[in-house]
């Protein structure tokens, strides 16, 4: 379902010039889908940062982004958002432009994009996210306050809703966050690395917020770093190295040849990844 | 004992310095927040060839031109900034300090210029003239009451007045662009609008307070006490009136200090605007050790109760939610 890349542009595309995928009429971008890329590229100084994807996500499903470092995921996503100029090709959120559909889509970025000495206490945070319901120039209220307090409760930091968001532990800043995404109330999320670097208690509650998303018909588009729970918690992955290398069904996708495609000849990351697939068939 | 020699001049030149200075605190806890004090650098110094041309152009010294000019050189600084920041793949420091130090350069040269027919100092320039603004009254007639005040009062007060209600209005808009500028600007609050209304409110400021404290001073007037309330306080909201109130005791205890000072030590005469910022100085050297929680002291205290293992492994200890509660 999923056409790899386009042959006539895959001999420009440096690191991956051997892998012909398969060719196959590529179906017609439905408008239905939360996120669909037609034919992105994006570059930084005229270099390519990602090349040619295309994607077209399915509703409420939970979607891995897995790629090695510098493959342009988080690249992705902003290009999905505007927020990096776009070389070429388009994004289409719900069969419009993104930026017409902007309530529909929630963000979440990584963790270390902010100060988070910033003088705001964790729930200033979280009722960020409900800043686009209030609209320009009208003041945090209290239904707003009210909100952001429940969706707090929801991941259980009601307790530091008044500490500054620096005295939270990390685990908790990236709870403070879904929080936050929570309140903008979208139905497409993009989070950037919702699930590095927490503890195995945190990580067991977000994903089981974001199995509580799905069941809501939530979509959600997850970068995700560790291959060892990859089958576990997604439905559909997409490996990304610049180029697409493969998207689907994670029992169809997620294999050793793939993600071989993927890592390159990252042995360590390789050997991982084998241990993973083997997990997974058992 | 000494004797305060206090005329109506000292009250107008303390009233021009707490206007100055609380105009110039509230808008500098913005640039101080979003990592960008440098900014302030490059906008004051680059409004002097902004005042300069439109001097020479339209031979006046007219509040309403002299502000436009300032203000468009203050943008244009900005958006070079930007851009060579972006094109030319230099680094941000380098670019601001190569952008406003020729901007300066090429304002001084006007200066130099229209010499015979102007009255800016080139040492004004640098360190403002706050006691000779006080001399400088004009009548305002607002409604039926008739004001004597100083120019650059009445400049500074709207100054003031402006950025209040930008604060205040945009609150929630600063914030979140502040903290989170791409997650602003997916929710619809560009950022990019709100770090250019922001500048040009900073260029505003900086040209009212050129007259009173020059383009270098008001740097401190600017980031000073934001860089000190930060310290002071986790609030946003706490940290923009500490900031306004640290500014305003500043510049009324800088001017008093240039009253009483001569008369104590074996010294001529001070000038307010420096005393102001040397003291802006203090007390920030004084908060930055002790202030409650942010402070040297505090932080090496607490450091000290720490076990070894908290400081490192912050983010993966297992058990690390309770530590942070507390």
């Amino acid at each position: 379902m999923i056409r790899l890349f386009r042959l006539d542009r895959a001999s420009r595309a440096a690191p991956y010039q051997n892998d012909v995928g398969r060719p196959g009429a590529f179906p017609e971008h439905s408008p239905a889908s939360p996120l669909s890329i037609h034919d992105l590229t994006v570059a930084y100084h005229r270099q390519p940062v990602i090349w040619d994807v295309d994607l077209e996500i399915p509703e409420g499903k939970l979607v891995g982004l897995i790629g090695p470092n510098g493959a342009g995921k988080s690249t992705l996503l902003k290009a999905c958002l505007e927020l990096v100029p776009v070389a070429s090709g388009l994004v289409r959120v719900y069969g419009q432009p993104y930026s017409k559909r902007r309530e529909l889509v929630g963000y979440v970025p990584q963790k270390e994009s902010v100060d988070w000495d910033f003088p705001a206490s964790t729930l200033d945070v979280v009722a960020m996210g409900g800043y686009h319901r209030l609209g320009w120039f009208r003041p945090v209220n209290k239904r707003c306050r009210a909100e952001s307090m429940q969706a707090l409760d929801r991941l259980g930091l009601s307790d530091l809703a008044h500490q500054q968001i620096g005295q939270l532990s990390g685990g908790q800043q990236q709870r403070a966050f879904l929080a936050r995404a929570l309140m903008q109330n979208a139905k497409l999320y993009l989070m950037d690395e919702p699930l590095a670097a927490v503890d195995a208690a945190t990580e067991t509650s977000i994903v089981e917020l974001l199995r509580e998303m799905k069941q809501r018909q939530k979509t959600c588009l997850i970068v995700h770093h560790d291959l060892a729970t990859v089958t576990d918690y997604f439905d559909w992955i997409i490996l990304l190295n610049m180029r697409v290398v493969a998207a689907g069904p994670t029992q169809e996708v997620f294999t050793q040849e793939n993600l071989r495609k993927t890592y390159g000849g990252n042995l360590t990351i390789l050997s991982a990844a084998a241990d993973a697939v083997q997990n997974a068939g058992e | 004992m000494t004797e305060l020699t206090w005329q109506t001049g000292d009250t107008w030149i303390v009233a021009t310095g707490v206007v100055c200075a609380m105009a110039c605190a509230l808008i500098g806890n913005f640039l101080v927040l979003r990592r960008m004090s440098m900014m302030s650098d490059t906008i004051s110094h680059a409004v002097l060839p902004g005042l300069a041309i439109t001097f020479i152009v339209t031979e006046s010294r007219a509040v309403v031109p002299m502000f436009v000019g300032a203000v468009l050189a203050g943008i244009l600084t900005t958006v070079l900034t930007q851009w060579i920041n972006r094109f030319g793949q230099v680094e941000r420091g380098a670019v601001m300090g190569i952008v406003f130090t020729t901007f300066f350069a090429a304002g001084l040269l006007l200066i130099e210029q229209a010499g015979d027919r102007v009255d800016l100092d080139p040492k004004c320039v640098l360190f403002g003239a706050l006691e000779l603004t006080a001399l400088d009254r004009i009548n305002l007639s607002l409604g039926p009451y008739e004001i004597t005040a100083p120019r650059a009062l009445i400049v500074l007060s709207f100054a003031l007045i402006l950025n209040l209600l930008f604060v205040a209005v945009c609150y929630k808009e600063l914030r979140i662009s502040s903290f989170d500028p791409e997650l602003a600007t997916t929710l619809g609050f560009n950022a990019q609008i709100m770090h250019y209304l922001l500048m040009v409110l900073v260029a505003v400021t900086a040209v009212a307070a050129f007259e009173a404290v020059g383009s270098i001073l008001v740097i401190a007037m600017l980031i000073v006490p934001g860089a000190t309330a930060y310290l002071l306080t986790d609030r946003l909201g706490v940290m923009i009136a500490a900031s306004m109130a640290i500014a305003a005791f500043c510049a009324a205890s800088g001017h008093l200090a240039t009253v009483v000072l001569p008369q104590w030590l074996p010294i001529k005469s001070v000038s307010t605007s420096g005393m102001m910022a040397t003291l802006a100085g203090l007390v920030f050297l004084v908060t930055a050790l002790f202030a409650p929680r942010h402070g040297v002291i505090a932080r090496r205290r607490t450091k000290l109760k720490r076990k070894p293992w908290n400081s490192e492994r912050k983010n993966s200890f297992p058990f690390d939610e309770k530590r942070t509660c507390a």
